[in-house]
């Protein structure tokens, strides 16, 4: 009978393998796709604005991307898994303060580094949680819980600012390594990870797997639970990561320190080809998205267009890129 | 949804919400002196009028296994576009209907992105908030819009027959809701939108139709609360309305309408708006700063949500 267990186990993990791999090939193109989006971005731009191509403007879109690209790249996993965290904006803020306000306390950038990491990991399994063992819809229990941190996070500012932090934290998010700014350095060790753990663990494997089928994945052994609980707790964390890095970028931290960057989030997963209904989308997608995002929002700055219209073109983007998966679900269908 | 089995369903859930909204009242009139005055409690049922009149659309929307996430910003908007409109043009009934026609544009938008092109009912709403967020900002360049005439102020103050316009206005909106969901056909499919929604396409009756039409009562009843929320603050604001979607969801859940099933109960709603009305003016009354008040509903929501899930334990 455990023979029998096994085998299926076996089995399943084959057929994940072989769907995944078809999967890949179609994932490349997509990736080609708007990777192509993004160099006729980059040349409308460069015509339209003479400071497009100045290095000091390159540099800013590389750290704008590599920041999306990691409050992303957590909420990508979630997403493949057809789970949303709309927490994550909530989360950076609260991480973010809690975090300055050690650093301030005791001078200590690796204590303030834990702290920011650690709330928004422990975040993140507060979702998974409620997401798994109370089985509360994704969308609406990380809804609640971004107004909970909001809150929180307001109350416990109080208005106040906090700022001034030691010039080695600082390095994480000013600093240059080979004239190339340190958060490109973390994107890129993170879009290693990401992308292996993915595509190349049975763990990633069973993320899509969940996805895709969540009754099929439970029948062929997958412990979805668990698996769950670690993406949710994963997104905690990034956003945690990403939290590190703002802070370290402005040196200051504010209650609202959060506020606008769920939305952006989203879009660059969604834009980056991950299907809200789960199962397809790769991390490296998200961050082809993320740089898409960020080069439409420079261009709308360097235009020098009414920053109004952001949340504006970010909602569009996020309403046509959700069309536009649930035109190819319906045709694959 | 016949009597018979309604009827186990409403006696099991009047405990809840209704015992929460007592626990809050005797608590709160125990800790303050000041809460359980007759005017500190027309104070309440004054302030809940706005927050019904989003709660009540936003039941019909969850019991078809929707949400709406944009009531909030597009109550910003019709708010602004109505007080834009009345200082510009000084005609009220022009710039009452053209705040209707923003709330009901935004509804449609809601319903066909939702229904025709099939995109799920939290992530429209989600980017239909970020264009009505940042249409409020290009109007009023962030700021407050001012000047508004005396007259409408009076909507919010005024009294008939001794009665507070906005309670009138409010127990009209829930009569006219509760005829909708309970005495029409529209309202029968609703109940069958959420709990089977196969039943009804066989049965032939257009489920787009169906919930276009949910999605622009919920623009529309978001066009009425702007009105009442310009005569409140006699301005109207870019951020006036950002998380009041939060506070109509929170009272839906806390009032036992359920998110997975398409079981909805109106009078639970008002229970649940009081309960979140009673838990804000208790904060308040306490000096409990109104960042410590939106964690304390987070929590309700998710309480309430965790009995949800129980109750729906086989």
């Amino acid at each position: 009978m455990n023979d029998d267990a096994m085998n299926k186990n076996t089995k399943g993990d084959v057929d994940i393998a072989v769907r995944s791999r078809l999967a890949f090939s179609s994932n490349a193109m997509q990736a080609l796709y708007r990777l192509l989006a993004a160099t006729l971005l980059c040349a409308v731009l460069a015509s339209l604005s003479d400071v497009f191509l100045t290095e000091n403007n390159i540099l800013n879109v590389l750290r704008q991307t590599a920041l999306l690209f990691l409050m992303a790249s957590g909420l990508t996993l979630v997403i493949l898994t057809a789970g949303l965290d709309l927490s994550v904006g909530a989360n950076i803020a609260l991480s973010a303060c809690l975090s300055a306000s050690v650093m301030k306390a005791t001078g200590s950038a690796s204590l303030g580094v834990a702290t920011g990491i650690g709330c928004g990991t422990f975040i993140g399994l507060a979702n998974g949680v409620l997401v798994t063992a109370l089985r509360i819809p994704s969308f609406i229990a990380t809804y609640g819980v971004m107004w909970m941190l909001t809150g929180l996070t307001y109350f416990y500012m109080g208005g106040e600012t906090i700022h001034g932090f030691p010039p080695a934290f600082r390095q994480l998010g000013s600093g240059y390594l080979l004239g190339i700014p340190m958060p490109v350095y973390v994107m890129v060790l993170f879009l290693a990870i990401g992308t292996f753990f993915a595509q190349r663990t049975i763990w990633g494997q069973q993320v899509y797997a969940i996805g895709a089928n969540p009754v099929a994945a439970r029948l062929s052994g997958v412990p979805v639970h668990s698996r769950l609980v670690l993406v949710y707790t994963v997104s905690g964390a990034m956003a945690g990561l990403a939290s590190l890095i703002i802070l370290a970028r402005i040196n200051s931290a504010e209650g609202d320190i959060g506020e606008n960057l769920t939305l952006p989030a989203i879009a660059a997963v969604l834009v980056g080809g991950t299907s809200l209904f789960g199962g397809s989308g790769t991390v490296m997608g998200t961050l082809i998205g993320a740089l898409i995002l960020t080069l439409v929002l420079n261009g709308m700055n360097l235009l020098q267009i009414n920053a109004s219209w952001q949340p504006l073109v970010t909602g569009v983007i996020v309403l046509v890129a959700v069309w536009i998966s649930t035109l190819t679900r319906q045709s694959g269908e | 949804m016949s009597v018979r089995t309604a009827m186990p369903n409403l006696l099991a859930r009047v405990p809840g919400v209704a015992i929460a909204l007592i626990v809050l009242c005797t608590v709160f009139g125990l800790v303050s002196a000041r809460f359980a005055t007759p005017t500190n409690i027309a104070n309440i049922l004054v302030q809940s009028t706005i927050l019904l009149l989003l709660a009540l659309p936003m039941t019909l929307i969850i019991m078809t296994e929707g949400l709406d996430l944009s009531i909030g910003a597009v109550l910003t908007f019709a708010s602004i576009i109505l007080a834009v409109i009345v200082i510009a043009t000084g005609s009220f009934a022009l710039a009452l209907s053209a705040a209707l026609a923003a709330g009901l544009c935004f509804g449609l938008a809601n319903g066909v992105l939702i229904s025709v092109l099939g995109i799920p009912p939290f992530i429209t709403t989600l980017g239909t908030l970020g264009i009505a967020q940042g249409l409020s900002l290009l109007v009023t360049d962030g700021q407050s819009v001012v000047g508004i005439p005396r007259s409408i102020e009076s909507i919010y103050s005024g009294r008939l027959a001794g009665i507070p316009l906005p309670i009138l206005i409010a127990a009209l909106a829930y009569a006219v809701t509760h005829i909708l969901l309970y005495h029409t056909r529209f309202g029968t499919y609703i109940f069958a939108l959420g709990g089977n929604r196969e039943a009804l396409k066989i049965a032939g009756i257009s489920v787009r139709g169906m919930l276009i039409g949910v999605y622009l009562f919920g623009g529309l009843m978001a066009g009425f609360a702007a009105l009442l929320m310009t005569a409140r603050l006699n301005s109207a604001h870019p951020t006036a309305g950002v998380g009041m979607e939060f506070d109509a969801i929170a009272a839906v859940a806390v009032g036992g309408t359920s998110f997975e099933r398409g079981n909805g109960w109106l009078f639970g709603t008002l229970l649940g708006v009081l309960a979140v009305g009673v838990l804000r003016n208790g904060l308040n009354l306490l000096a409990v700063p109104s960042s410590a008040q939106v964690a304390s509903i987070g929590a309700l929501v998710i309480v309430a949500l965790f009995i949800d899930g129980l109750r729906s334990e086989p």
